[in-house]
């Protein structure tokens, strides 16, 4: 595909590689914020091509891991409704409630759909105006345009089965916590391109500056994430740390004018809880006062569902960088990505699924052999 | 967070209201809601998510990128990061740019 | 702004999902669950050696004849699909189970799980699709059987196809023959059929102009085994795509595979609606495809011989079994870099991040 084909290429790879090797002179830790460059890095085996002091600490930036387990129940609870239409971002449905997931919902005879997009779900509730179709409204500030599109058409064209059930999440406030946290080892950040697409950059000249680390907007093909991780060292090397954008083909400094005024418009933040995590002051959006008709806790009464995460993993830790995956007493044994216990090892990209994965490889991933075969 | 793919705008329409797009990603169709970007033309490219175009790729951007990364190693000896010495000569540094906001913010 | 106040040692996580008490999608999906259900209930329950080595199908000695066999059900939706339907899917399956233990497929049975209500139009259509494949396959539907269920309790058709062939002599397909040293071959374009039925599924629709690769694997096969009978193992890589079909060879024989993922033959289109959904052509399923451990020693002239095969012509040597890290799947990225593929847990889902 134009556009993304190019920023695979593994001779330009292998320039920003040996730029990366020639520069870093000591060890540094950075955290790439995004479930999806997590995805890349993985897929594309990049971890084990940087010099051994450049660390890449996975971020907590998978909507899908980071929703709350309490969220995650009150979607059950809706979704298992003879009268609802469930609908859903696929992988949403593997990830376990108490007890259960969206799968086992629908196995129970929940109507629970895969959709692509929420205007899909608008789409159902206008077919099926006997019926209430509820959109599982998660993910970051990329996603969060999306849905309040969504919202704000059905409220305009007056489609009263429709409803929304939000968990919305915001990187800034998420990166401000990891840095306040006493432990952290965190010493610059790989910023989400496609949340900067929407946000622009306005929101880190301050991160930067109070915590002073880098910040690099960076995009997410692996010529992207090696440009990001090339820019960062570069300035943790100079001892800088200014907010930088490795992104300009998709990001502009103040983002999507438009969007973020439907934001605005439909969407209050709030504090919000973060699987594995806590609760972060100011890391969420809800539904405004304009919208509550729309707000899927309202209409089906599951806002008194309260469900207290018990303690089992230490997934904290690990997205902080503080212990590696192994470390944790419950990796492995009781915790697998079939029984994930937290959100690192609920995703694929995940940490701890990741490190499940190279342990029965006998090494851990930095210290693989990248040989070719043939 | 947020898998988004660039497509090529191929056709444009109203439909009850809103702004919608035909929009090719290599040879994949889909149908693309065009609200949040509703200056984009036909032949443009788009960052997509769920079904939602989100902001215009800018072509002339990415060409200077890829320029960027085939220069690498090539011009480093000579003149140091070549980023910085293309983005000078354009006159746009974004790093700067936005630490100078960082610190009238801060002021 | 509040200053956050976080607690590192009191984070929190949740309990697992120790155990489904219930069937849900993933157990039909080809992947880890699927293969739970055969050890735990199947397995058990029937007992026998031969079920034991759990291949496409099952290598038998009757009356002096070894024969293959091989039953498969057939739940697709939508029934008809852009290069196909569940008709040609019911043959073209069997078909294929048994050409993967090296045997022409003889003669088939079919089971039709009708739904009450459905129109005979399309009963008609499908049972033509059967008949068309059969006889491109040149196969036999010798027996039958029709049940139909109440309305709501079906999606229309279901299909049960059993066969069985003969497997000529000299000839011994297994898993557990691959040794470390065998090349792997793929017989062309990995994910189309997946692709293809994903761009008319409800909620994904999206245009492309791809058409499964539903296709009798039989005639390949001859031809592959003309060159030489001493092939070790063949798989079709149908649910779970070629991760799966990997990932269950390296498990039965415990050799490793190492991959190199720029050889994989994926067409530009499978890997852009790829892309968009989030998925990985590695895990999305094939319905006309074969890989291959062939001996070193014959690799290149079975390459040859599959190239020269319509049904092969696309087909690409894509890595070799190894000792290294037995019983794993390990792709050689074209970055350089390496990583696991792993057994599929359940469906292939689309992903937003």
């Amino acid at each position: 595909m134009k556009y993304i084909d190019e920023f695979q290429d593994p001779e330009l790879a292998r320039r920003l590689l040996d730029d990366i090797h020639a520069t870093a002179t000591r060890p540094w830790a950075l955290m790439e914020v995004c479930g999806g460059q997590t995805h890349t890095i993985i897929r594309h085996g990049i971890d084990q091509l940087l010099p051994d002091n450049v660390e890449l600490i996975h971020g907590p930036g998978c909507p899908v891991c980071v929703t709350p387990l309490e969220v995650i129940d009150k979607a059950l609870e809706i979704a298992a409704r003879p009268d609802v239409i469930f609908c859903s971002f696929g992988d949403m449905l593997r990830v376990p409630g108490t007890g259960r997931d969206l799968f086992r919902v629908r196995s129970e005879g929940g109507d629970v759909r895969v959709v692509y997009s929420p205007l899909d779900a608008l789409k159902i509730a206008r077919q099926n105006p006997d019926r209430e179709v509820v959109f599982f409204g998660i993910g970051f500030e990329t996603t969060a345009p999306p849905n309040a599109m969504t919202v704000y058409q059905a409220r305009r064209h007056r489609i009263p089965n429709f409803s929304l059930l939000v968990s919305h999440v915001r990187v800034p406030p998420a990166i401000e916590a990891i840095m306040t946290s006493p432990s952290c080892r965190v010493q610059a950040f790989l910023a989400a391109g496609h949340v900067c697409s929407v946000m622009g950059m306005d929101e880190y000249p301050a991160l930067a500056e109070r915590f002073r680390v880098p910040i690099v907007v960076t995009g997410f093909e692996p010529l992207d994430l090696l440009e990001g991780i090339r820019r960062t060292v570069r300035q943790l090397e100079r001892g800088e740390h200014t907010v930088d954008n490795a992104y300009p083909r998709a990001v502009r400094a103040g983002g999507n004018p438009a969007a973020r005024a439907m934001l605005d418009d439909v969407f209050e933040v709030t504090d919000r809880a973060w699987r594995g995590i806590g609760t972060i002051p100011d890391s969420g959006w809800r539904l405004s006062a304009r919208y509550r008709d729309f707000d899927a806790e309202h209409r089906f009464s599951v806002e008194n569902i309260a469900t207290r995460e018990p303690a089992a993993c230490r997934s904290g830790e690990v997205l902080q960088g503080l212990i590696k995956p192994h470390e944790c007493e419950a990796f492995g044994t009781t915790c697998t990505p079939r029984t994930p216990l937290g959100a690192t090892m609920v995703s694929s990209e995940g940490a701890c699924a990741a490190y499940y994965l190279y342990r029965r490889l006998g090494v851990t991933p930095t210290k693989l052999e990248a040989s070719p075969v043939a | 967070m947020c898998l988004a793919v660039p497509g090529k705008v191929v056709e444009i329409e109203e439909r009850d209201g809103t702004r919608m797009a035909t929009v090719d990603f290599g040879g994949v169709v889909k149908e693309v809601c065009l609200e949040y970007v509703p200056d984009l033309a036909v032949g443009e490219y788009a960052i997509v998510h769920v079904g939602f175009a989100l902001q215009r790729l800018d072509e002339e951007s990415a060409r200077q990128t890829l320029a960027l990364f085939e220069e690498l190693g090539l011009l480093q000896e000579e003149f140091g990061d070549p980023w910085e010495a293309a983005a000078a000569e354009a006159g746009t540094v974004p790093g700067p740019a936005v630490k100078d906001e960082a610190q009238e913010a801060q002021r | 702004m509040p200053e956050p106040t976080l607690d590192i040692t009191g984070w929190t996580c949740p309990a697992p999902l120790r155990e489904t008490p219930r069937i849900v999608m993933g157990h039909g999906g080809g992947g880890a669950l699927s293969a739970e259900l055969v050890e735990q209930i199947f397995a058990p329950a029937f007992g026998g050696d031969i079920l034991a080595q759990l291949g496409d199908s099952a290598a038998l000695t009757l009356g002096g004849l070894r024969l293959a066999f091989s039953t498969d059900s057939y739940v697709v939706r939508p029934l008809f699909f852009p290069g196909g339907s569940i008709g040609d899917l019911a043959v073209n399956g069997t078909v294929n189970d048994l050409a993967m233990s090296g045997a022409r497929a003889a003669y088939l049975s079919c089971g039709f799980i009708l739904e009450e209500g459905i129109d005979m139009p399309v009963l008609a259509r499908v049972a033509e699709a059967m008949g068309a494949a059969a006889r491109a396959a040149r196969v036999e539907v010798a027996t039958g059987d029709t049940k139909v269920v109440e309305a709501g309790h079906g999606d229309g058709i279901y299909l049960n196809t059993a066969g069985i062939g003969l497997i000529p002599a000299g000839v011994d397909l297994r898993p557990q023959r691959v040794v470390p040293g065998d090349v792997v071959i793929v017989s062309g374009d990995i994910g189309v059929h997946g692709v293809a039925i994903m761009s008319v599924r409800e909620g994904l629709e999206f245009g492309v102009e791809i058409e499964s690769d539903c296709a009798a694997l039989g005639g390949l096969v001859e031809t592959m085994l003309a060159v030489t009978p001493d092939l070790h193992a063949l798989r079709d890589p149908t649910r779970g795509g070629l991760a799966a079909a990997l990932n269950e060879i390296a498990a039965a024989s415990g050799t490793g595979i190492a991959l190199q993922e720029r050889a994989v033959p994926i067409p530009p289109t499978v890997g852009n609606a790829c892309a968009i959904l989030g998925l990985d052509p590695m895990y999305v399923a094939n319905e006309g495809k074969l890989i291959a451990f062939v001996p070193r020693a014959h690799a290149d002239a079975v390459l040859d011989a599959m190239r020269a095969h319509p049904l092969g012509a696309g087909a690409a040597i894509i890595g070799e079994a190894v000792e290294a890290h037995p019983g794993m799947v390990v792709a050689h990225t074209s970055l350089g870099g390496t990583r696991v593929v792993d057994l599929p847990v359940g469906e292939q889902l689309p992903r937003i991040c």
